[in-house]
């Protein structure tokens, strides 16, 4: 079996749990103290990657390039990476000045069906000296026929990878495998799987990919991520020990990083499956839209289990979060409807 | 009619192309006398020439061969396409439309700087976003000249999308961006471009938020109001489906474009937003040529 690659996504994915606001001072710490535990690659930046610090999704405390100068000088043997997706940052915006600022990887990533939006991105990058790894999100919107054939475009901008995220915490075990197992058999690239735990199965998806022959596990340390978190590094790490898997992982050091910085310096609240991100993994929406229906929620005075069982049926997808306040107003005008209805039937 | 109609041709084939022919065959002042492209087979190709359409595969060649034949060029190709194009155009003397994002030209929204565009001879109409958003953030900058910041997030569905418009997604996103700059002088904005594969598909929709140290909601709403009847004369299909409201810590007002239906059917309003704009601008040239106010 080929040696697995980690993607660490604590500091980017983790930013969500933060609600983007993660220090530098967090992020030096965090890198000098993982740096030799074996990862291939910390990915930094806000949780929806380059760009993506908006009024849509969240403003980050820092900008980028201190976030990238914070960690570079810590990374020595970890590559420092980044995230992007087309639509949010910009080639001259944003990849360009990172790359200049040393990153070695960029993973790029679109909405599972829309693969050709990442040829500029990938293309840019994989051309200028730098790593680039496709990424589908919420794939668990589409068959693994459809995976596979945008798998295969990303590949042929020059990607060295393609990572299924479950971004809904959406996907079972058997629907993982099916989708990771198809790519692999027909794509001949590295594969990678990142999970979200909204029904309990992160670690369980990732252990049925890489059953499935996938090499690059996209997770976070303490599962630290949008929503119910993601895959618990530390733990995938002692499972794959117990089952005799190399991981090249140096499980001591990991667990000394989650207890010395990660739990003080990251975690603002236990990352646990609420009930709410529970109907988020059922209704299939985007873990990153939590935050912003619990507020739409108390603004319009709805349920937030309302919100997300409508943003599901209207299947959006993520970067759509503007929808949240107009299912929000919606569900407001529907039920005040009907008080009238119900104060003019109680009348007769 | 009295006035001879003025010649138009369209280069680009694609979605963009295929809706700009539709709305100038209607159009009581342009006629399209060529519509160029690479391949007659493409899906845009074989609809013109079944409307009886001149059609050429020697794309901006035929206009080179042929310069009588317009007085109009019409550019629905891609960014890096235009860029060979245009030097071309301004050596024939043409009226260029570019509808790319490539931003050679004076970037042209019609309802705010229309009447400048007209002495140029290369316009560029910033992107479906660009023209959908930037004149509410004009209206925004108009009633608040100190918004500290704007954003827009346009999502369209992925089947209005066509090949040429997501191989530009990069251009598209920064075009946008540096149009709402431009227009507004806004210090700070951001644009976000999101397609979606739902299916039914979504109709074209965008929201623009705002930081406004102190919002006058109500001067706000007739701003939007007045500019949105404004559009509304060229693209009827133009409504602000949320007036601006105050919620967490932004001013959010939405948008959202329902098409004519003219080649891809209304959930596209992204096209008719700037096939649209195009023609409207093609017939300000036109009917200021017959006047004889131009050259």
């Amino acid at each position: 079996m080929n040696k697995l690659r980690f993607f660490d996504a604590t500091l980017r994915d983790g930013s969500h749990a933060n609600a983007h606001q993660i220090t530098t001072d967090c992020i030096s710490r965090y890198c000098q103290a993982v740096d030799d535990a074996g990862l291939y690659t910390v990915i930094v930046g806000h949780g929806n990657g380059l760009g993506a610090s908006s009024l849509q999704v969240g403003l980050s405390l820092h900008t980028e390039a201190e976030m990238l100068a914070a960690a570079k000088p810590n990374l020595k043997k970890t590559r420092l990476g980044v995230y992007l997706i087309p639509g949010f940052g910009t080639i001259h915006d944003h990849i360009a000045p990172a790359i200049a600022q040393g990153i070695q990887l960029v993973k790029v990533g679109c909405h599972c069906t829309e693969a050709d939006v990442t040829k500029q991105h990938i293309e840019y990058a994989s051309t200028h000296g730098v790593e680039a790894y496709g990424v589908l999100m919420m794939s668990h919107m589409a068959e693994p026929e459809r995976l596979l054939a945008e798998a295969k475009k990303m590949q042929s901008y020059g990607a060295l990878g393609v990572i299924l995220m479950d971004s809904a915490g959406a996907l079972l075990p058997k629907q993982v495998s099916e989708r990771v197992k198809r790519i692999v058999a027909e794509c001949g690239m590295a594969v990678g799987f990142h999970a979200h735990n909204n029904m309990g199965l992160a670690v369980a998806n990732t252990l049925a990919a890489i059953d499935s022959g996938a090499l690059i596990v996209d997770a976070t340390l303490r599962g630290l991520g949008a929503g119910a978190g993601n895959c618990q590094v530390e733990v995938l790490c002692g499972v794959l020990q117990k089952m005799n898997i190399d991981t090249g992982l140096d499980f001591y050091r990991l667990l000394d990083v989650c207890d010395s910085i990660v739990t003080p310096c990251l975690q603002k609240k236990p990352t646990e499956i609420t009930s709410l991100s529970l109907v988020g993994g059922l209704s299939g929406v985007f873990s990153a839209f939590t935050e912003h229906i619990k507020k739409a929620a108390i603004r319009f005075d709805v349920d937030p289990r309302d919100i997300f069982v409508e943003l599901g049926k209207r299947k959006v997808v993520g970067g759509q979060e503007d929808m949240i306040v107009d299912v929000a107003m919606n569900l407001a005008q529907r039920t005040r409807k009907d008080d009238v209805s119900f104060l003019m039937e109680s009348l007769l | 009619m009295t006035l001879a109609k003025t010649k138009v041709a369209i280069i680009g084939t694609g979605n963009i192309g295929a809706d700009l022919l539709v709305k100038v065959r209607r159009s009581s002042f342009l006629e399209c006398s060529l519509f160029a492209g690479r391949s007659l087979d493409s899906a845009g190709m074989r609809f013109a020439a079944d409307l009886g359409v001149r059609v050429t595969d020697q794309s901006i060649k035929a206009i080179v061969g042929d310069p009588g034949c317009c007085d109009i060029v019409f550019d629905a190709t891609s960014a890096s396409i235009h860029q060979e194009h245009a030097p071309i155009l301004k050596g024939l003397g043409k009226f260029a439309i570019d509808l790319t994002p490539s931003k050679i030209g004076s970037m042209c929204i019609p309802v705010i700087n229309r009447e400048a565009c007209l002495i140029e001879s290369n316009v560029n109409l910033v992107t479906c976003g660009g023209q959908a958003t930037v004149p509410i953030a004009f209206a925004i900058s108009q009633v608040h000249p100190d918004v500290e910041y704007i954003e827009v997030v346009s999502s369209i569905s992925s089947r209005s999308a066509g090949p040429g418009t997501r191989a530009n997604i990069d251009e598209f996103t920064q075009t946008t961006k540096d149009a709402l700059l431009f227009f507004t002088g806004v210090p700070h904005a951001k644009t976000i471009i999101i397609l979606n594969p739902a299916e039914p598909p979504i109709l074209m929709r965008n929201t623009i938020y705002s930081i406004i140290p102190k919002p006058d909601l109500d001067a706000l709403r007739l701003a939007v109001k007045r500019m949105e009847k404004r559009i509304q004369e060229y693209v009827p299909g133009y409504k602000v489906i949320m007036d601006p409201v105050f919620e967490n810590g932004r001013v959010t007002i939405m948008v959202q474009v329902t098409g004519l239906g003219d080649y891809l059917p209304p959930y596209s309003g992204n096209l008719d937003i700037i096939t649209c704009a195009a023609v409207h601008v093609a017939e300000a040239f036109a009917k200021k040529k017959q006047k004889g106010g131009h050259e």
